[in-house]
């Protein structure tokens, strides 16, 4: 598995699908270069955003519909009274338990294949309930109605195209400390805890691993010098119940209400039809090209 | 750099001191975290907490422009504490050797000053030598006279107190600091010492190397395994430009520019040779040199053509003073490759004013920069601007073949990936052809002064495509070749002094090979040692059998060796200092071996000749002796001392000297120089990883224009505090030359520093933007506007790491 080969060739198990990937950030070795945010534009051909804000290193001030990952940057002054720096690369999580597959209406969001949330953009509305649901500001509609892409979400595929052709994904491949990681996600839990322990042995007192245990599991882990409210990351992230409500309760009954009325329609298509087949019959030929045009 | 980047695992301190290495060098980055992985101590010496600072174990803050007194204090501390490598002191340094009798320092001033010339007479600098001609040594170190007493002395005022009061570091952070470090001074423990422009731009650029010198030798860490001291290089390809000299100053593979006191060649190697060295082949490589760029026209009878070579006078003729000699009116003509000085030089306000008085300006670029439209930006008005300007278009590196020798002097070769854009071409094709046409234009001269360029060797056309360079033709020429048969030479051990041979760049020579008949570029070979780790990379062992140098990827200078002066990781008897060894002598074998290629002369351990050991490490220096003095070979002293830069808030604490008396400033109506009444705080400036230089070719590319779009100044929340600014305002930054309007950045990550009994400020800004270059959205003032012309005597670097300003809210 994952520990034999060297991550940079790891590659998943094309006749596994239920097999389990993640992406790991070690962020004791994450140098904020934003060379990641870079390389995901490029392969994603997303439109550059320029958006930052004064003050700051950080080049966006959140993630957007073309912007997929980003560095956050937090400069603080810790416990010991020294300043301290972190970067946490940002991005989809890829929940097993994802507010914003629970929250889309048309299925454009779903779990796919290797534990990874993908998003059809084809039968994406822009309703942006994902982005309602979403408890780490993932996913985001593009509201740029000049964008070819515009009133769909977007969000980190975790470079599904690539990684189901064999490559690594494009952030992991061009990190120039290779602290982001790419693998089967319980070899990456066992190497992220062993990095924990050497951390918490040089010194760093809070180091955790983050994204075992939340929604059920994330497929993006994070080696973290503090605990996670620091990086603002949600210790225990939900997705509210309203969500669940939505997708469990009102989307079954709407749908039930939706073919309700579609079985209204249909009856009334039917008795429509009829009324104009007889009107037919009785001669009014003008109406058949209308007819036809419809 | 000394080591190679693969060594670095082996550390056990890693101090950056004038290097923000994660900002500037992020690919260099992964093997200092490697070694930090492994267990070294990182440190960051740095005014400013950086993406470098935020990976380090220690961060210690002191004011810009004070290094040697950091580092002097470091030396004292070593010796006043014991804590040097005594053994590698006396066996491999100059240190027991004895200086001049008249030799003398005083209040900041060598013996030798001459306040006329404002230069040194450098002749009490050396050493005494014995009726034998070899120096007087005394291996006890006692002696008032050796290097050692003199070094003891000097630095003894450098007391953790007075370093503090120079340079805002609290004594017991100094203590700590030179705990951590000095520990390395015993066998089989090291430190690496890694800079950048930190240390270089400043007046004693050259001085504050040195210092890192000195402290090193004596903790015993140059050329042993996890030492050393790495200069990390601005550009892909800046080390192979110093390589090949694109210097005024020198000659490729460091040879040295003949001046006009070298009436011929033989005057000119008796001057220039370092005795007692490896340099005393510098014939051979001399004249192979000769051989390679005037062919048949370089013969026994005119001196190997050496009066073809243009010999330098007292003047200097590097950066700065080409644009002051343009402003003088006796430069007429300049080519710009792939620089944007109206950006990217110091006092930049003065370029695009005296560029007026070129008669042609050739810009090659990517981008339309500033410096090629500077005859109608930057007030010029195009009525009054004479200057005829071309405009030719340069391809990019992915366009282009050839190659790159980064900082630990390996040399990759790369191939052409996509075709250039339209008429664009490569800067070796421009200067192919403007070498033809040079060529064609004197073919018929039969003037005297004409011969450098009729008889030049300048063959590159690739014979396939006539109109194309043969690059092989040029590494050819680079590693060497016999001359009657033009097969390349296997190293430059087979170089001659008698015409035989050719050779570009001798210490390239090894880098084109035949092999069985075929030509092998070893820049081209990719055979890395296999991984023995997970993730990916190759652990040093202690068994000496794992090649973790990667011997099989790409060449490295000289003679494919790793680390340089690696004799030295071995004692005397030539047994490995520490736990990983990089060579050893085998007695069995009767010969030298190891992991890397045994940087020594082929001679036995304890081996004498001319009264000297022979097997010393340091082959390029007199005796093989590491220079913890460094002797006549700079101008400006034989030893760092602190001055203080030419602008500075305070007085030179150590000595009645202010500012280090060698120092050059130009005189223009554009040169300016500030006090510190007026311009209170101290002023740095530096690059961010998202840009390159001028910006040119990061803020024309959207995906990295956003990565970094906001210019900014950085402040400490007290000064921020003090001058009534927030976070996101709109400042203003002045100095004696010019201003900046840019945003406010307060941040936590600058400190006040507390000299004695009274604070500093210091305050920092990118350089990278300008204000028409770029997509829309990333444009702004030049930061370069306010730094100095002011200049180091050695190589002519600017001061633009500490000097003087004042920074104040406006409303835009």
């Amino acid at each position: 598995m994952g520990r034999a080969a060297t991550w940079e060739t790891w590659k998943p198990d094309p006749g596994n699908p239920n097999q389990h990937v993640a992406m790991l950030v070690d962020t004791s070795e994450c140098i904020g270069c934003k060379a990641c945010e870079v390389a995901c534009k490029q392969w994603n051909l997303n439109e550059a955003r320029i958006n930052q804000e004064p003050g700051t290193y950080q080049s966006h001030p959140h993630l957007d519909a073309q912007t997929w990952t980003l560095i956050r940057f937090v400069e603080r002054t810790n416990d010991q009274g020294e300043v301290e720096w972190l970067f946490q690369k940002h991005n989809c999580m890829h929940c097993t338990e994802a507010g914003c597959v629970t929250a889309c209406p048309t299925d454009a969001l779903q779990y796919g294949n290797y534990g990874v949330v993908t998003l059809d953009q084809e039968k994406c509305i822009g309703c942006a309930y994902c982005e309602q649901a979403c408890p780490f500001d993932a996913i985001h509609v593009d509201r740029n109605p000049f964008n070819p892409r515009a009133q769909k979400a977007g969000k980190c595929t975790l470079c599904y195209d690539r990684i189901t052709a064999g490559m690594q994904p494009a952030c992991v491949k061009t990190c120039p400390t290779d602290c982001i990681k790419f693998g089967d996600r319980d070899a990456l839990i066992e190497w992220g805890r062993q990095r924990v322990e050497e951390l918490k042995a040089r010194g760093f007192k809070n180091a955790n691993l983050y994204g075992v245990d939340q929604l059920g599991g994330l497929h993006e882990l994070y080696v973290l010098l503090e605990p996670p409210e620091v990086y603002g990351l949600p210790a225990n992230p939900k997705i509210s119940t309203w969500t669940k409500l939505w997708k469990y309760a009102v989307q079954p009954l709407g749908k039930l209400a939706v073919g309700a009325g579609l079985f209204g329609l249909a009856v009334n298509w039917v008795a429509a039809r009829r009324a104009f087949l007889q009107g037919q019959a009785a001669g009014h030929g003008e109406s058949d090209h209308a007819a036809g045009q419809s | 750099m000394t080591t190679s980047f693969w060594d670095l695992q082996n550390a056990d301190v890693i101090v950056f001191m004038g290097s923000n290495a994660a900002e500037n060098h992020p690919i260099s980055m992964k093997w200092f975290l490697r070694g930090k992985e492994k267990g070294a101590k990182v440190i960051v010496l740095d005014p400013r907490y950086t993406r470098t600072a935020a990976k380090a174990d220690m961060w210690v803050p002191f004011r810009s422009g004070t290094d040697i007194a950091v580092l002097g204090g470091l030396i004292n501390y070593a010796i006043q504490n014991g804590k040097f490598h005594r053994e590698y002191v006396v066996k491999y340094t100059n240190a027991p050797l004895l200086v001049h009798p008249d030799f003398q320092f005083h209040d900041g001033l060598f013996s030798g000053w001459d306040p006329e010339k404002q230069a040194y007479d450098r002749s009490t600098w050396g050493f005494q030598t014995g009726p034998d001609g070899q120096p007087l040594r005394d291996e006890t170190l006692e002696h008032p006279q050796t290097v050692f007493q003199h070094i003891k002395r000097i630095y003894s005022e450098y007391t953790p107190e007075r370093v503090s009061q120079i340079t805002g570091i609290p004594v017991e952070t100094f203590l700590k600091l030179a705990e951590i470090i000095t520990d390395t001074g015993v066998p089989g423990k090291a430190a690496t010492f890694v800079y950048a422009m930190g240390w270089t731009q400043h007046t004693k650029g050259v001085q504050n190397i040195r210092a890192a010198t000195i402290l090193q030798l004596l903790l015993g860490n140059i050329g042993v395994p996890g030492g050393g001291i790495a200069a990390l290089r601005g550009h892909a390809n800046v080390q192979g430009a110093t390589d090949l000299a694109v210097l005024w100053h020198d000659l490729p593979g460091y040879l040295g520019i003949p001046n006009e006191s070298h009436k011929d060649l033989a005057t000119y190697l008796e001057k220039t040779t370092t005795k007692d060295s490896f340099w005393e082949n510098k014939p051979k490589f001399m004249i192979s040199l000769l051989k390679a760029w005037y062919g048949e026209a370089a013969r026994p009878d005119n001196d190997w053509a050496f009066h073809y070579i243009p010999k330098v006078d007292s003047r200097w003729f590097s950066h700065y003073d080409i644009f002051q000699s343009i402003y003088e009116g006796t430069v007429k003509g300049l080519f710009v490759f792939g620089q944007n000085p109206a950006v990217g030089s110091a006092n930049a306000g003065k370029i695009p004013q005296v560029m007026k008085n070129l008669e042609w300006l050739v810009v090659v670029d990517l981008f339309a920069t500033e410096t090629a439209d500077f005859w109608h930006l930057f007030g010029n008005d195009p009525k009054q601007v004479a200057t005829e300007v071309f405009f030719l278009p340069a391809a990019g590196p992915l366009e282009k073949e050839g190659s790159f020798t980064n900082s630990h002097r390996l040399i990759q070769w790369k191939h052409k990936a996509i075709e250039p854009l339209g008429e664009a071409r490569s800067d070796g094709w421009y200067a192919v052809q403007l070498g033809k046409r040079l060529k064609a234009l004197y073919a018929n001269s039969t003037a005297k002064k004409d011969e450098p360029i009729r008889y030049l060797v300048w063959d590159y056309d690739d014979p396939d495509h006539p109109n194309d360079i043969d690059h092989l033709k040029v590494l050819k020429e680079i590693n060497g070749y016999e001359v009657a048969t033009g097969k390349p030479v296997s190293g430059f051990g087979q170089l001659k002094d008698d015409g035989s041979t050719a050779c570009g760049c001798w210490i390239y020579s090894g880098i084109l090979v035949e092999e069985n008949g075929q030509l092998v570029n070893k820049a081209d070979s990719r055979k890395p040692t296999a991984p023995n780790r997970p993730d990916g990379w190759v652990e040093a062992k202690g068994d000496g059998t794992t090649d973790y140098l990667h011997h099989g990827w790409g060449f490295a200078w000289p003679a494919n060796r790793r680390v340089l002066y690696n004799r030295a990781s071995a004692d005397p008897e030539g047994r490995p200092w520490g736990k990983v060894p990089l060579v050893w002598f085998d007695h069995a074998a009767g010969q030298w071996k190891g992991v890397d290629v045994p940087d020594m002369l082929p001679v036995k351990p304890g081996e004498v000749r001319m009264g000297v050991r022979f097997d010393t490490p340091f082959i390029m220096k007199a005796g093989g002796l590491g220079g913890i003095w460094g002797g006549t070979s700079l101008v400006d002293g034989p030893v760092p001392v602190h001055y203080e830069p030419v602008e500075s808030p305070v007085q030179n604490l150590l000595y009645r000297q202010q500012t280090i008396p060698t120092a050059r400033t130009y005189q223009s109506p554009y040169d300016h120089y500030g006090t510190p009444d007026k311009y209170p705080i101290v002023v740095t400036t530096y690059r961010l990883t998202e840009h390159l230089t001028s910006g040119v070719m990061t803020r024309n590319l959207p995906w990295l224009a956003e990565a970094f779009a906001v210019p900014f100044v950085e402040i400490s929340q007290e000064l921020a505090r003090e001058k009534g600014i927030r976070n996101g305002d709109l400042v203003e930054v002045e100095t004696a030359r010019g201003r900046v309007r840019v945003r406010a950045l307060v941040t936590s990550r600058l400190k006040p520093l507390r000299l004695g009994d009274r604070v500093v400020h210091e305050i920092g800004l990118p350089i990278h933007w300008a204000p028409f270059s770029g997509v829309a959205g990333v444009q702004a003032d030049i930061t370069n506007t306010l730094t100095p012309q002011a200049v180091d005597a050695n190589v002519q670097i600017q001061e633009s790491k500490a000097f003087l300003g004042n920074i104040r809210k406006v409303t835009a």
